[in-house]
């Protein structure tokens, strides 16, 4: 009998192969796919905030962060290079970051969430109004950059971009599962249930939560300035509060207590946007909001969540299938091994 | 003698009530010191001043010759004073284990962002103490699980996993079944001292104070009443009126 490990390392290995294989069986990457990679970097950030309990409704700047830094550069650096433009998007929101994560960190639940949105707003603003800097409501084009020097024609610059991000994504996905695993990320987790004993071992409180957001907006900002480059422009909108509120609702339809649910989330909730337009017309937030709604009320752990839920029973059932005949007693130990997903956190 | 801590003068007032009125106090290494009085007196409120959580209206309180009036409950326990809880403080959504390592992990400052706690090298040292005080059994559940007494002595197993000189505890032992609760501080007791851990306590059963206790501080009003050896104050016609009873 196979593992609950084994059984998961496979389902892992066929969907990263699936994803790997997909712009060569279509001959085409499309940009829906890079959108979800990329758009899954800043609602891991947002998952890895709430595993503190602090849900932040203005992460939408960092986003911004990362596509006008590349806007920028790529403007005074006829394009720029793709293999510069990323580093220095990570750089400029993990700047970003620390300097405004100092100050947050000092605060907690919806005074954290109201001063992140606070300084999405102010940011929004100062995109939307420095005309002459950022284009104001127009926004900022984006030209193509080089790859490693190299010029690209559109469609292989936007499979590059697809493989980038998808790698990206699950650097992040894998560096996230870690950190959740080690004394910083349960630390972290601790602040969620009982700050006052953290302070008591020892631990800052707040140290570890600025850890956490710097590299939420790092997160934050690489997914910005992919969704930049795959869009050729960045615009206030990045910015505005709408997208953040947008990221904390994927990562709910995800799953907030494992990192998967950043990926989850946002494939689902970009396939539904996108079905929702082509077939329901200006009714796509309705819908999406249905979807919401029936995730918080009949899985409120998300879409991870409610799998993890669903294979639990699977393996259960199926152990008690193979205890109950005479001939499995032998593989009894394995069948005890074939646990749930481990959830980490809480989840709700 | 110098004291490990030494409390002088402090008073504090909260409104009406008052919890210390120029209390001064010494805590030497390896004593096992209890703190007893009629309940609101300010026993408690002396481990909140000694770990940082208060701040006194008036006095100093010391620390092996250093000020620590002001620092910061963190601070302090860098600094070597661990406190176990009244109210069981624990991380409820995890598991014992992740509890007693994340505390292991914090005294060996082990915080590299991609390291498993699992495998921290401590976790040694967390087995034993989750053995001492009779929580191995539960040490893959969640702390949200664990009845009432086991919470009280994960709790104290914490603090120690800290690698404390000065434990400070409140009623270690209220909520743990009376059946159990010698043979754990009999345990306890022996490791405090193995670990020349000096240990001050809060308590009201006289039993634990005559048993594993070789000083007593009477708190009542806002002042230290008495102070000696059990034998001496338990017998105290006054400190048997006020606070014990009969």
């Amino acid at each position: 009998m196979a593992t609950h490990s084994s059984l998961r390392r496979t389902a892992l290995a066929v969907a990263a192969l699936a994803a790997i294989a997909y712009p060569l069986v279509t001959g085409s990457s499309g940009s829906f796919l890079t959108i979800v990679w990329a758009k899954a970097l800043p609602v891991l950030g947002i998952i890895l905030l709430l595993q503190a309990g602090q849900v932040s409704f203005g992460h939408a700047m960092f986003f911004a962060v990362g596509a006008y830094t590349i806007g920028f550069i790529g403007r005074a650096m006829a394009g720029g290079d793709l293999a510069l433009l990323l580093p220095a998007a990570a750089l400029a929101s993990l700047l970003a970051g620390l300097v405004i994560g100092v100050f947050v960190v000092r605060y907690r639940y919806i005074f954290f969430g109201m001063l992140n949105l606070a300084f999405s707003m102010v940011l929004f603003s100062m995109l939307d109004k420095f005309i002459h800097i950022t284009g104001g409501s127009d926004g900022l084009r984006i030209a193509r950059p080089a790859v490693l020097g190299a010029a690209m024609e559109r469609s292989d610059y936007e499979t590059v971009l697809y493989y980038v991000s998808l790698a990206i994504l699950a650097l992040a996905l894998y560096g996230g599962a870690r950190f959740l695993d080690s004394p910083l990320g349960h630390a972290l987790k601790a602040i969620k249930s009982n700050e006052t004993r953290v302070e008591y071992l020892g631990i800052s409180a707040r140290l570890v939560l600025l850890v956490a957001y710097v590299a939420s907006a790092v997160l934050a900002g690489v997914g910005g300035a992919l969704v930049g480059a795959v869009q050729g422009i960045a615009t206030p909108d990045y910015a505005y509060w709408v997208r953040s509120g947008e990221f904390v609702f994927v990562a709910i339809l995800g799953g907030t207590g494992h990192v998967a649910g950043a990926l989850a989330g946002a494939f689902v909730y970009e396939f539904i946007r996108s079905a929702a337009a082509a077939y329901v017309g200006d009714t796509w937030q309705m819908t999406l909001g249905i979807v919401l709604l029936a995730v918080i009320l009949f899985a409120p752990r998300g879409i991870v969540g409610m799998a993890a839920e669903l294979w639990g029973r699977i393996t259960s059932a199926s152990a008690r299938h193979g205890a109950a005949s005479p001939e499995a007693a032998p593989d009894a130990a394995s069948a005890r091994d074939a646990r749930p997903l481990r959830i980490v956190g809480g989840g709700r | 003698m110098n004291a490990l801590i030494s409390v002088r003068d402090i008073a504090i007032r909260f409104g009406g009530v008052v919890a210390a009125d120029g209390v001064s106090l010494d805590v030497f290494a390896g004593d096992h010191l209890a703190i007893i009085g009629p309940n609101g007196a300010g026993k408690t409120t002396f481990l909140n001043i000694c770990t940082g959580y208060l701040k006194p209206q008036r006095g100093t309180v010391q620390f092996k010759g250093r000020d620590i009036l002001g620092s910061s409950p963190r601070a302090i326990t860098r600094l070597g004073i661990a406190r176990a809880f009244q109210i069981p403080q624990l991380f409820l959504e995890q598991t014992v284990r992740e509890n007693m390592l994340i505390a292991a992990a914090s005294a060996a400052r082990r915080f590299a962002p991609f390291a498993r706690l699992a495998d921290i090298p401590e976790r040694g040292d967390v087995e034993s103490l989750l053995a001492l005080v009779d929580c191995a059994d539960v040490a893959d559940r969640k702390a949200g699980e664990l009845p009432e007494g086991k919470r009280k002595l994960v709790d104290i197993a914490l603090a120690l996993a800290l690698k404390p000189e000065v434990l400070l505890m409140d009623e270690p032992t209220s909520g743990v079944a009376s059946s159990e609760k010698f043979a754990i501080m009999d345990t306890l007791v022996a490791a405090l001292k193995e670990r020349a851990v000096t240990a001050v306590f809060v308590e009201h059963d006289m039993e634990m104070v005559s048993r594993y206790a070789n000083r007593v501080a009477v708190w009542s009003a806002g002042t230290i009443s008495r102070q000696g050896p059990p034998a001496e104050i338990l017998n105290d016609p006054e400190v048997v009126r006020t606070v014990i009873g009969g």
